[in-house]
């Protein structure tokens, strides 16, 4: 069902080049000083430690000196759901509406106030985007003066994570409106990440209109749920049919290998269009 | 009325039906749940008009140009600047974490004064007055060649008035924390007899040759470097990385060649045997020929580093090696680099020499996507130190240090126990300093210790007069390029916000300590604030630098062609092995750079810190990286409580296995182990790697050569 019956429907989503992202981390911190993260005095227990944008670090798992590396920064996927329809994992399972999926911007929402902490979400999120606040959040004495009045602080008991910068969006539509424009170009709206990556590693636009860089980058295909159709861009977990807006590109074959998991000798077969169609 | 089955059915079911109806009954829920989210201490951010101000990061040499936007002038978020040319919108996750320096309630907040073992706040007019007279003191007792200073850099109108200060004084002891610049300095005069130093076009090269130099862990300017190496694919260019652990900036490489630890001069003077004893130097670019030693140099290269003598040294083949010199040489814009980590080390002189001495047979000096020698800065002209007889006459005296060294320095400062008086500013050397013990020792012993500094660090620990210093975003302050970079940029820091608390910007402060000793010192600042001073003595860049933020003062390849002396290569310097005894410590632990650990004068913001994997620091411990097999012959598995032994310390630390890191060495990281006790995102976690490494001295550049000590690893 598609919610905006007012002209065409965005799509936004993210494509990063893992071959240039070097993970010095600069999209973590871009994130939380744009979304009033907070942070804790220990941070280095992972599973409680707020990031929307999480780097991640893997390897080839081979020994020296053949050994090689990969970070991978992972956002929210702003999953489609299956048929890309809009039944995200998370939003699937949410029963206080707390989290949806808008059908004009394909962003994935988080309504700290309609959040009760059943934490469902996280539960069902298969890529581990969500996280819970344990704790009320607390800024070091007079640090809470740099709070973005963008986005509002969260409290105890409620789930965050990546919005994809959306009061960003609004701001950028809120101006178009002002200008009397129909829509925004691309520019006007480019999630914190991606601004700050100094490597350019991270390319952010709409999905659904051919002239913008991240549609160009990986050729999301329209009749299969935005599966890439350049095949060296792939998406995390392909084979569930959550459908990420969030893609990947790699000259590397093991980097995208570790993208999904395969059986022995599956790769193979599979390696140019990550598993099945969706139809 | 009388309350029948019937109408108490029916008020029943009119009541129920009523409360289903009304929206009182979701109003309220929604309500409460509101209410039980709506507590007083969730803060909610004033909004307000937007705004940006532009200003230039100092954190490190960087300079990167910052865009901070502001609600209703409230700063709350750091942006890169999209129109610098240093960094053209990109920013480090330091840069982005300016704002919690800036808040920091650990900051110091106003003047102290140490009584005893605890500090005092005094007001600024006492502690300007205290200064003024000890220093008075010191140099009407014909000490004044007894004062020191050390600042973080060495360029720029702060470390200038400082630098001024002290000579007025009449003092050399004027130091800057020693980087891999004092040693490429030092490198260019032995080869090129010229004073300036090198920055490398790697934008425009397509053939960049890294020894161990850590391009993308945040060395010399570290987002311009990003930008340059992530334009790589699409310029077609090479980064060949050489180093012994697979660091990012070797995972990112198109090759990665490990080297045996300290063998990078080895293998570039294999490389440069190969070249010349094939040819195929670059004889077009020299009009004049080469300069004295090459004929000894071809000499000494053939008969000691043939590729199978360098394939013993560093662990390579020796066909790798061949190939690597003759893709080195033929590609169209090759550069060679030296300075490992970040640079913000010096280095053994051989080594930087070693791999320039690639650079001098691939024809690239002061060319397009080379390396190019560049004069040292000079926009900023002074008047001459006034100075009377006292000053004069200690002036005579050379410095304690005569290379320059900040390590030689304190070194000097802790054998003898001669200095009466040392200013620090920004900079600190007892924790960013190797064998940080002994140098804490030595400052310990200093009579008088001035530091002007933002943070209560570890050297600030032990001053006797703090003097608060804005943070970089409530400061003027001119940032020269350097670190590196071959084209030349000088951005302006301005505030962005009025002083959160009651500090003043050094060169302020400074100014007000002259002033206050009146005579030939006082008169040596005839400037009323120091942005005045700045605008005087930045000249004709100051249109530009006020204009636009910053002003380009070199865009293209100096125009020289310097000839080359190869003498002091041709001499074939030994090689400074790393302190320690294989027998005693069988494995050899590194530094290990990290682009999200601040490692030099700043210690890391609570959002880096956030940052650092659990493989790096966990909980307090710090982990140390070893090959499996390194942890097998040890006896340790991945998380193991060890204790590390170097010839300088022992720390205990927890074991992190990691394939990509050459059996035999351990690697730790830089920047961590911070004693600051109000600041709890930093204090004790982990252990300072220069606990555990002394400065191994190289006789050539009078500086700390040696990256890496000889250690042994046991379980705990």
């Amino acid at each position: 069902m598609k919610q905006d019956k007012h002209g065409k429907n965005h799509k936004f989503g993210m494509v990063v080049d893992l071959d240039k992202c070097t993970g010095c981390g600069s999209c973590m911190v871009a994130c939380m000083s744009e979304n009033n993260v907070p942070f804790k005095e220990d941070e280095s227990n992972k599973k409680d430690s707020l990031t929307w944008m999480r780097v991640y670090k893997i390897t080839n798992g081979k020994s020296f000196p053949e050994t090689e590396i990969c970070y991978m920064p992972r956002p929210c996927m702003h999953c489609g759901g299956k048929g890309d329809h809009g039944h995200s994992p998370c939003v699937s399972v949410c029963p206080a509406v707390a989290t949806d999926y808008d059908h004009s911007s394909g962003i994935v929402s988080q309504i700290y106030t309609r959040c009760f902490g059943c934490r469902y979400c996280m539960g069902a999120c298969p890529y581990h985007a969500r996280y819970f606040n344990w704790w009320d959040p607390k800024w070091p004495e007079g640090m809470e003066s740099y709070l973005s009045p963008d986005v509002s602080p969260r409290m105890r008991g409620v789930v965050e994570k990546c919005s994809f910068c959306f009061h960003r969006y609004q701001e950028a539509r809120d101006l178009a409106y002002v200008e009397e424009r129909d829509d925004i170009e691309e520019q006007e709206y480019q999630t914190a990440c991606t601004q700050a990556c100094p490597a350019g590693a991270i390319t952010f636009g709409d999905l659904n209109n051919p002239d913008h860089a991240v549609s160009q980058l990986v050729e999301p295909d329209a009749h299969n749920c935005g599966k890439p159709k350049n095949p060296k861009a792939f998406r995390l977990l392909e084979r569930l049919q959550t459908n990420p807006k969030v893609y990947y590109v790699s000259e590397r074959e093991w980097v995208r290998k570790a993208g999904d998991n395969y059986l022995d000798g599956e790769w193979e077969k599979v390696k140019n269009n990550h598993g099945k169609d969706h139809g | 009325m009388k309350i029948d089955r019937r109408s108490f059915l029916g008020l029943g079911l009119g009541a129920a039906a009523g409360v289903a109806v009304s929206p009182a009954t979701w109003k309220l829920m929604d309500d409460s749940s509101i209410w039980t989210q709506n507590w007083s201490w969730t803060p909610v951010p004033r909004d307000g008009e937007v705004t940006f101000d532009n200003t230039v990061c100092s954190l490190c040499p960087g300079n990167c140009g910052l865009s901070v936007r502001k609600i209703d002038g409230r700063p709350v978020k750091i942006e890169g600047r999209a129109d610098y040319p240093v960094n053209t919108g990109g920013v480090c996750l330091h840069g982005v974490s300016g704002l919690q320096y800036l808040y920091d309630p650990s900051r110091i907040k106003t003047p102290l004064k140490r009584t005893g073992d605890t500090f005092e706040a005094i007001s600024w007019d006492d502690a300007l007055e205290l200064v003024a007279t000890k220093l008075a003191e010191i140099k009407d007792a014909g000490k004044a060649d007894r004062i020191a200073c050390v600042t973080n850099h060495g360029v720029g109108t702060i470390p200038g008035l400082f630098g001024r200060f002290v000579k007025a004084l009449g003092s050399n002891n004027v130091y800057a924390m020693d980087t891999m610049d004092k040693t490429w300095e030092k490198t260019l005069e032995k080869m090129h007899g010229v004073h300036g130093t090198l920055g490398f076009d790697l934008e425009n090269s397509d053939f960049v040759l890294s020894f161990g130099t850590g391009l993308i862990e945040g060395w010399g300017s570290p987002v311009s470097n990003f930008k340059a190496n992530s334009s790589r694919k699409e310029r077609g260019a090479t980064l060949v990385q050489v180093e012994p652990r697979l660091s990012n900036t070797a995972a990112n490489a198109d090759t990665w060649i490990a080297a045996k630890p300290n063998t990078e001069a080895d293998l570039a003077l294999g490389m440069a045997n190969v070249i010349i004893s094939n040819n195929l130097y670059n004889t077009g670019y020299y009009v004049s020929g080469f300069g004295p030693g090459f004929d000894e140099l071809t000499a000494m290269l053939k008969e000691n580093y043939s590729p199978e003598a360098v394939a013993q040294t560093t662990g390579i083949k020796a066909a790798v090696i061949v190939d690597l010199a003759k893709r080195f040489v033929k590609a169209g814009a090759p550069v060679a680099i030296a300075g490992k980590g970040k640079g913000a080390t010096p280095g053994s002189m051989r080594e930087f020499a070693a791999v320039h001495l690639l650079n001098c047979l691939a024809g690239n000096i002061n060319t397009k996507g080379g390396a190019w020698i560049l004069s040292p800065q000079d926009y900023d002209q002074w008047p001459a130190v006034e100075m009377d007889d006292a000053a004069s006459e200690a002036i005579e005296k050379p410095a304690m240090d005569p290379a320059g060294s900040v390590a030689g320095f304190f070194a000097k400062a802790g054998a003898d126990k001669s200095v009466e008086a040392l200013l620090i500013s920004d900079a600190n050397p007892c924790f960013a300093l190797a064998d940080a013990q002994a140098v804490t020792k030595a400052v310990q012993d200093i009579p008088f210790v001035v530091s002007f500094s933002s943070f209560m660090d570890e050297t600030t620990q032990l001053a006797d007069v703090v003097l608060p210093s804005h943070t970089f975003l409530e400061r003027t302050e001119d940032l020269p390029s350097g670190a590196g970079m071959a084209r030349r940029v000088t951005g302006l820091a301005k505030p962005v916000i009025d002083p959160v608390f009651n500090t003043k910007n050094p060169g302020d402060a400074i100014l007000a300590i002259a002033k206050a000793m009146e005579g030939t010192v006082g008169d040596s600042f005839p400037w009323e604030s120091y942005e005045e001073c700045l605008e005087a003595v930045t000249g004709d860049l100051w249109s530009d630098l006020s204009d636009q933020g910053y002003a380009a003062v070199q865009e293209t390849p100096p125009a020289t062609r310097p000839s080359v002396d190869f003498t002091f290569v041709a001499q074939n310097p030994a090689p400074i092995a790393a302190e320690g005894t294989e027998a005693d410590f069988a494995l050899i632990l590194v530094p290990l750079d990290n682009v999200r650990i601040a490692a030099g004068s700043i210690a890391s913001s609570p959002f880096a810190v956030k940052t650092v994997a659990d493989t790096v620091l966990l909980g307090k411990d710090v982990l140390v990286e070893m090959n499996p097999e390194t942890a097998k012959a040890n006896k340790l598995s991945q998380g193991d409580l060890a204790v590390i032994e170097t010839p300088r310390g022992k720390a205990t630390v927890k074991v992190n296995l990691f394939e990509g890191i050459m059996p035999g060495v351990v690697a730790m990281v830089k920047g961590l182990g911070h004693a600051m006790d109000e600041n709890r995102y930093v204090n004790g976690k982990g252990v300072n790697i220069n606990e555990l490494m002394g400065p191994v001295m190289d006789a050539d550049s009078g500086l700390d050569a040696v990256w890496g000590i000889r250690a042994k690893i046991s379980k705990a």
